[in-house]
Order: C-alpha cells, then sequence, then structure tokens
C-alpha cells in the first residue's frame, strides 16, 4: 500500500515534469535547479537528526548547531580571507557542539529536550552578542560544472553545477543509508536506538556509540550550517537558519528515520518553494511575500499532522541508559 | 574439576539497600549451579555482576583463575561469560539472524556478511536441536522462541561459564525439561552453568550444587541429594513454608460465569481465542492451564471488559453481558487480578492507599457525591495492608517503594476484599516470592470458601493443580481438555498444553 502510494506520487510528478518541460523547458529545469538548493540543508539536517535518533538521542539543537557553525564558517572565512578554512572552521564547530550535546546527553543523563534547547538558546545568543556588520567572504565556494553528466539534456541543467558540499552531501546521504542497514556500525547504532540494554549485554558500548554518532552529527550539522553561510548565499545574518533546524525533525519524522526518505522527503519541500517562487516571479499567482515566507512552516506543520501516529519512532529515543537497570 | 568461576566477598549496595552483602561463591567447570532465593535476595544483582552489568562495590571475580574487571560486559564475554537474561536482550524490531550476531557480527572491512551471518544462525540452531527461523522478527514471535533466540545468542560466543537468569518461567513442562537436558549436555561438554530460579523442582532435577541467598547474604551450600524441596524452601525463606495447598474440597453452588462461544481478536487482528466455552461454579476454581500466547492474555480481556469480543456470549449469573469496558465489568461484579501489575494493577505513583481503592474511589463509603473521604480511605488502607500482610512502613507512600510480592498482594488485597461473586486471577503470583505465593494461594481459596467462583489463568502447571477444583487445558484459543483436579495427570496435561494428543 504505501509503495503503491509512493509510486504513485513519482508518477504524478514525472507527469507535471513532462507537461511543465513541454511548455517550458529552461524554466522547468531551473525551478528544479533550485529545489535541490533547497533541499539540501535540509536534508543535511535531517541527517543530523537521523545520526542521533537512530542511536537513541533525541536532538532538537539542530537549528543552534546550523546558526553557530555558520556564524564561524563565515566570520572565520571572512578574518582569514579564505572560504576554505571558513568551511573547516564551520565542520569543526558542529564537532564542537555535537560533543557537548553528547555530554549533556549522554554523560550527564539530561533531558534531551532540554539539552537542545540550551544548545539553541547559547546558538542565538552568542552569534546576536558577536555579530558584527562590515565583513565579507572573498568568494563563494565555486559551483562545479560536471563532467559528461553537465551536456546531458534536461538532467545536466538540473544536476550540473552545484556546489561542492551540494555534491558531498547527497553523496554522504546515500552513503549513511547504505552504512545504517549494512554495516556493523549500522546494525549496533540501530540496536543502540532501539533497545540499548540489548547491545550492553553483546558487550556493544553505548555511551561510545552514542558519543560518536552525536558528534558526527554535529559535523554534518556544522556542514549545513557552512552550507548556507558559504555556498548558498554568502553572508551571515542573525536569526539567519530560519527554522531550517526544526523544519528538519519534521522531514526526518515524514522520511520515517531512513536517510534516503528524508532525502525524498527534503526534495519535496524543496521543490513545493521552488515552483511557489517561480509562480511569484511569474505573476500566476499574486501572493503577498509574507504567505511565501510562511510555506516552509504550513507544510512542516501539515506534514506533522499527517505522518503523527502513522511513523514508529526509535523505541528508546530520548532515554538516556542506565546501564544497571536492565 | 578446576574451577571456572570465582567470586570472593562481592558486595554491592543500591542506595540504602544492600542487595550483595560480601558473598562468596564458586563454579567449576562442568557444574551446574542454582542459585536460590525470594525476590529480592540479590540473585539478579550478583550474576549480573558476573557478567558487568552491575558493577560491585567491592570483592573480586575471577574467571578461569583470572581476574577480571568489574562492570565490564565486554570483558566478561571476553573471558567467557554468556547470560540469558529474564528481560530478553533482544532488539524487538530486528531479525533472529541479526540479534545472534549483535556485537559479534561477521564483517568484511565493515560491512555485514548477512549471507554468511544467516548461515551461522542457521547452523548454530540445528546444531543444539533449538529450532528457530533464522529470518523471523523478534517482536512477531512467541515468549518460547524468542528464548531460544537468546540462548542461542550466548551459545554462539563459545560460552564456558553460562548464566540463566530465571530461563523456565515462560515455559510448558515439556519444553522445561528438553531445556534442563540442554543445560545437562553443555555440562558434559566442561560448560559451569549458573542459574537462577524459584522452582525447586528445576533444581532438584538438575543442579548439582544450590546455592542459597537470604536478604543479600550467602545463607547455605547444599546438594540435592542432601537435601529435599521443602528443606530448600525453608532455607529461602528462613522458616517453614507450606508448599502443599491445603483446602478442602469444593462445594460447588449455581453456574457463576458462563462463557460459550467466546470468539476474541488480538493486537494483530489475528483470532486468538476461538469458539470458547466453559463454566465457572460459585465456590469453585477453575483453572486454566497454558503455556502463554495461546490465547489466555485476550481470554482474561475479553471477560475483563479489556478488550472487545467477535462472537460469543459472557454471562454473569445467568444475566448477559455485552461488551463493557473494564469499569463496567466491575461493577457488574468482577473481580479482576491483572496478569500485568504494573500496567493494569497499580498507578505506581499513588500511595498504597489509594491504590488499595483505585476502582472504588467514588462510591461509598470512599466518597460522598463529588467529594473523597480520605479518612475513610486510609482507614481501609490500614486495615488491608494488616489482613494482607503487605508490608510497607507506610500507606501513604508510593506504590512504586513496594517490593514485587507486597505490589501483587496489594493487588489481591483491593480485588478480593470487595467480595466479588467472579474473581478473574491471571498469573496471580508471577514474580512474587515463595512466601508471598503461600498468602495469595490461601486468600484465593478463602475467597472460593465464601462462594466466590474463581478463574485461574496461569502459566505455572503446578500453580494450577495445586489450586484448582477443575482443570482446563487451553492450546490454541481452544479449550481441548477439561480435568477433575483430582484425576488431573501432569504429564498428559504437559503433553496438551504443548498441542500434542495424550
Amino acid at each position: 500500500m504505501k509503495i503503491q502510494n509512493r509510486h504513485f506520487i513519482a508518477l504524478f510528478a514525472l507527469i507535471i515534469f513532462t507537461f511543465s518541460y513541454s511548455q517550458n523547458g529552461l524554466v522547468t529545469t531551473s525551478v528544479v535547479y533550485t529545489a535541490i538548493q533547497f533541499a539540501l540543508p535540509l536534508a543535511l539536517a535531517a541527517m543530523v537528526g537521523v545520526l542521533c535518533e537512530r542511536t537513541g538521542v533525541v536532538n532538537i539543537g539542530i537549528e543552534g548547531t546550523m546558526l553557530i557553525s555558520a556564524f564561524s564558517a563565515f566570520f572565520i572565512g571572512a578574518i582569514v580571507q579564505d572560504t576554505f578554512v571558513g568551511l573547516i572552521a564551520g565542520v569543526v564547530t558542529g564537532v564542537v557542539v555535537g560533543l557537548l550535546l553528547a555530554v549533556m546527553a549522554v554523560t550527564w543523563k539530561m533531558d534531551q529536550i532540554i539539552a537542545g534547547v540550551i544548545i539553541n538558546i547559547m546558538a542565538a545568543g552568542l552569534t546576536s552578542f558577536l555579530y558584527s556588520q562590515n565583513y565579507s567572504i572573498p568568494s563563494t565556494l565555486s559551483p562545479i560544472d560536471l563532467p559528461i553528466v553537465g551536456t546531458w539534456p534536461i538532467i545536466g541543467p538540473i544536476l550540473s553545477f552545484h556546489g561542492p558540499i551540494t555534491y558531498f552531501g547527497i553523496v554522504f546521504i546515500i552513503g549513511l543509508w547504505f552504512a545504517l542497514y549494512r554495516t556493523r556500525w549500522g546494525l549496533r547504532s540501530r540496536a543502540v536506538g532501539e533497545h540499548p540494554s540489548s547491545a550492553d549485554t553483546a558487550g556493544v558500548s553505548v555511551t561510545k556509540l552514542r558519543y560518536l554518532n552525536v558528534t558526527i552529527a554535529g559535523a554534518v550539522g556544522g556542514l549545513a550550517g557552512s552550507y548556507l553561510a558559504l555556498e548558498a548565499v554568502g553572508i551571515f545574518e542573525r536569526g539567519f537558519t530560519a527554522g531550517k533546524g526544526f523544519t528538519a525533525l519534521a522531514i526526518m519524522i515524514f522520511g520515517r528515520w531512513n536517510p534516503l526518505g528524508a532525502l525524498a522527503a527534503a526534495i519535496f519541500f524543496g521543490l513545493a518553494q521552488a515552483v511557489t517562487n517561480q509562480l511569484m516571479i511569474d505573476e500566476v499567482v499574486q501572493i503577498p511575500q509574507q504567505f511565501i515566507n510562511m510555506l516552509p512552516y504550513v507544510l512542516t506543520i501539515l506534514i506533522l499532522a499527517i505522518s503523527a501516529g502513522k511513523v514508529r519512532p526509535p523505541a528508546a529515543e530520548g532515554i538516556p541508559y542506565e546501564k544497571e537497570k536492565v | 574439576m578446576s574451577l571456572l568461576l570465582e567470586i570472593e566477598n562481592l558486595s554491592k549496595s543500591f542506595g540504602s539497600v544492600r542487595a550483595n552483602h560480601s558473598i562468596s561463591l564458586t563454579v567449576a567447570r562442568g557444574e551446574i549451579v542454582a542459585l536460590l532465593g525470594e525476590n529480592g535476595a540479590g540473585k539478579s544483582t550478583l550474576v549480573k555482576s558476573v557478567f558487568g552489568l552491575v558493577k560491585p562495590d567491592s570483592g573480586t571475580i575471577r574467571v578461569n583463575g583470572k581476574e577480571v574487571a568489574l562492570g565490564d560486559t565486554a570483558g566478561a564475554i571476553a573471558s567467557g561469560v554468556g547470560m540469558v537474561h529474564q528481560h530478553f536482550q533482544l532488539v524487538p524490531v530486528m531479525t533472529v539472524t541479526e540479534n545472534l550476531v549483535l556485537g559479534d557480527e561477521p564483517v568484511n572491512t565493515g560491512f555485514i556478511k548477512m549471507r554468511q551471518a544467516r548461515k551461522e544462525a542457521k547452523d548454530l540452531s540445528e546444531r543444539y536441536g533449538l529450532h528457530v527461523d533464522p529470518d523471523s522478527v523478534i517482536e512477531d514471535l512467541p515468549v518460547g522462541m524468542a528464548q531460544r533466540v537468546e540462548i542461542l545468542k550466548a551459545l554462539r560466543r563459545d560460552v564456558k561459564l553460562l548464566i540463566l537468569d530465571e530461563p523456565t518461567a515462560v515455559l510448558t513442562p515439556q519444553e522445561t525439561d528438553e531445556l534442563l537436558r540442554v543445560l545437562k549436555n553443555l555440562a558434559t561438554k566442561g560448560v559451569g552453568i549458573l542459574f537462577i530460579t524459584h522452582k525447586l523442582r528445576e533444581v532438584m532435577a538438575v543442579a548439582d550444587r544450590v546455592v542459597v541467598l537470604r536478604n543479600g547474604k550467602h545463607v547455605g551450600s547444599t546438594s540435592p541429594k542432601e537435601s529435599n524441596e521443602s528443606k530448600l524452601a525453608q532455607m529461602m525463606v528462613g522458616r517453614e513454608v507450606v508448599l502443599q495447598v491445603n483446602k478442602s474440597p469444593a462445594k460447588p453452588g449455581n453456574i457463576a460465569l458462563s462463557v460459550s462461544g467466546l470468539r476474541v481478536l488480538d493486537d494483530r487482528r489475528l483470532e486468538a481465542v476461538k469458539d470458547l466455552s466453559f463454566e465457572v461454579h460459585a465456590g469453585e476454581i477453575l483453572g486454566i492451564a497454558g503455556v502463554e500466547g495461546n490465547g489466555q492474555r485476550e481470554l482474561v480481556e475479553a471477560i475483563c471488559g479489556m478488550r472487545n469480543r467477535t462472537g460469543g456470549t459472557v454471562r454473569l449469573q445467568g444475566k448477559v453481558l455485552p461488551n463493557l469496558n473494564p469499569r463496567e465489568a466491575h461493577r457488574s461484579g468482577m473481580a479482576h487480578i491483572p496478569e500485568d501489575r504494573e500496567k493494569h494493577g497499580l498507578v505506581s505513583t499513588y500511595s498504597v492507599s489509594d491504590n488499595l481503592v483505585l476502582n472504588t474511589f467514588d462510591e461509598e463509603p470512599f466518597a460522598h457525591g463529588w467529594i473523597r473521604d480520605l479518612a475513610s480511605v486510609a482507614a481501609n488502607g490500614e486495615k488491608l495492608v494488616k489482613e494482607f500482610d503487605i508490608r510497607t512502613p507506610s500507606i501513604s507512600l508510593a506504590a512504586a517503594s513496594l517490593s514485587g510480592g507486597n505490589k501483587q498482594k496489594a493487588v489481591v488485597a483491593r480485588e478480593l476484599s470487595q467480595n466479588k461473586p467472579v474473581v478473574i486471577a491471571a498469573q496471580p503470583t508471577r514474580g512474587v516470592d515463595v512466601g508471598s505465593i503461600e498468602f495469595i494461594y490461601n486468600q484465593l481459596i478463602s475467597a472460593r470458601d465464601r462462594g466466590a467462583a474463581i478463574l485461574l489463568v496461569s502459566a505455572e502447571l503446578d500453580e494450577v493443580l495445586s489450586l484448582s477444583d477443575r482443570i482446563a487445558v487451553i492450546y490454541g484459543g481452544k479449550i481441548v481438555a477439561t480435568y477433575e483436579s483430582a484425576y488431573a495427570d501432569r504429564n498428559q496435561i504437559g503433553r496438551l498444553m504443548a498441542g500434542l494428543s495424550v
């Protein structure tokens, strides 16, 4: 039943795409291209959630992780005048935030929602306080013209000419899916997220694995933040992430905690936004800008309302592991 | 015989509770040691210490002469210790194979070799004659099957010392005998076995040596040859225990509860109770014997209003009951001692006295109109605590602070004190210590003697045999045979429970 639904949606999208392409090829491909750009930070941010929650740690600090990483990526990049150094700084910042969450959630066994809120508030406060104008990075990360694929019709203009983080991100997400279901690390991670005491009794260290995955997730969050500051727009503003970290949680749920599912959900989000933007530009529909800006949030609420109760989260999510309570 | 496991002066406290107090114990190669004790005697803490799940406060543990680090599961596994847990340590959403290999996966540069893992799982289950489908998902398996996986998991690690924490609680007599045979067989291969049990019969059947714990202390060590069941029980409890239930013959009255053609669906919407009929007379105990998962839970829930019936009728004192909710069922005259006291019997954060009026709190004398009468709730609490020997420092303490046996006594006290004409008792002594079991048995019998019709559902065949006036055997959602208890034969019933013909 679910598979049929999915196929139906894909077929429907293909029909619309074909029709639209026959009307105006250039605009159609550019809308899909933009959709990928909208989707990528959401998909990467959703991976932060997947990595954490699959091992049983709830991470609502994705927003803060992205914000503070975007901040340090931009300003360090601007001070050193090297975008690549900025990228490294962004990822390292993400790792630090990830470690902080791990300490709070795993070692101190804090309520994980509160731990996430701490990260978000800290990120918003620090980045506002330290923010100053008149900085700029030398350039955004330059897009890559894919060889061979770039010359193909239709697919070329959609897939080619994205930035390096975009390509890395897509490869990473597919790799993560594969790792989660095919490798030893993946099996153990899922076991820890579902039933940590069985992993523990099998000699798998719950603490180590949670630390590892939350830290990797931090790095991915750093990458998502860096993408916004260094690849997508090349600036930094206060409150720059605009709730993308929270939208990512909805995407993760919609994608059933599965990397590929989340990627598909993110692309759906990106498409919705790109199409609306295009309709605005073409003046097909006349909606005040505010409503357009509302779209991601409205979609988030809708998606959560539709998928709530139908999906099954990792069973041990949000519960600190107490060894002696076996 | 050289010593495989040596525990010396091991102590562990949880807060102010001393779970283990300077315990020493040894297991030799090829020896089966039974660890016996009441609930809360510290057996589980002790074996968990050996397996590294609990970090003792002091003491040493040596495996094969080498001291192992305390609180280190991986270290314990590496030194050849395997454990079969009371609460299965299996990931419910994963397959048998995935669960078996977890923690020691056959890998090729990080990737799991699934085909090899599956083959290993198959070979293993064939080698030990514990058959289970490697591709089944754990949550779809019946309890007995899941336990097989749990045992296989331990065996796969090439164990030298196998620890089992109450392994037979969920098995049929035949499965139990089978397990005991597997254990004996393992012992002849040089594996040392340390197992926890409440069941004296198993101890007598299989153990080379028996170690008894009481209140966290080592109170004695003996062998089945030098001892007998009542001596062991006395060591456990610290006083004499009557294991044989003393009851007068039943004086059955009118039919109080009659069920005919009952059909009930389980959580997966499959028919769990299929056209089932029986009658219970006032003043008699009808025991339902059966391996768990044969429809008992659904049967009880359908009678007590926790689950809708899809067919058949239930009559209470001749009156047909429609599908009720639990409250209506209670009002209509049914007391229910639920199978899962934590989930359905008590609200663990409420006080003991509130729990004792959980289904009567809004009735006289515990409430007048909208206003609760806390004085009479407290008086009721004090009275029942005394009458039913519920051991608690105060009736205003949360139910969560009671031990398992006392929680169960609280549920029994509430349900039996209301003098309802029908009592449904599901697994009334599960996870309860010997002393409390004796007490609960006597309470059930005195409820019968005052004229209540009692439906007893239990996975413990011995319990059904000793309490019931009549015994019905359930298999696959149907009653396959009914016996007068005087003519009931243990082996015959065991065969029926396993789905075999007599």
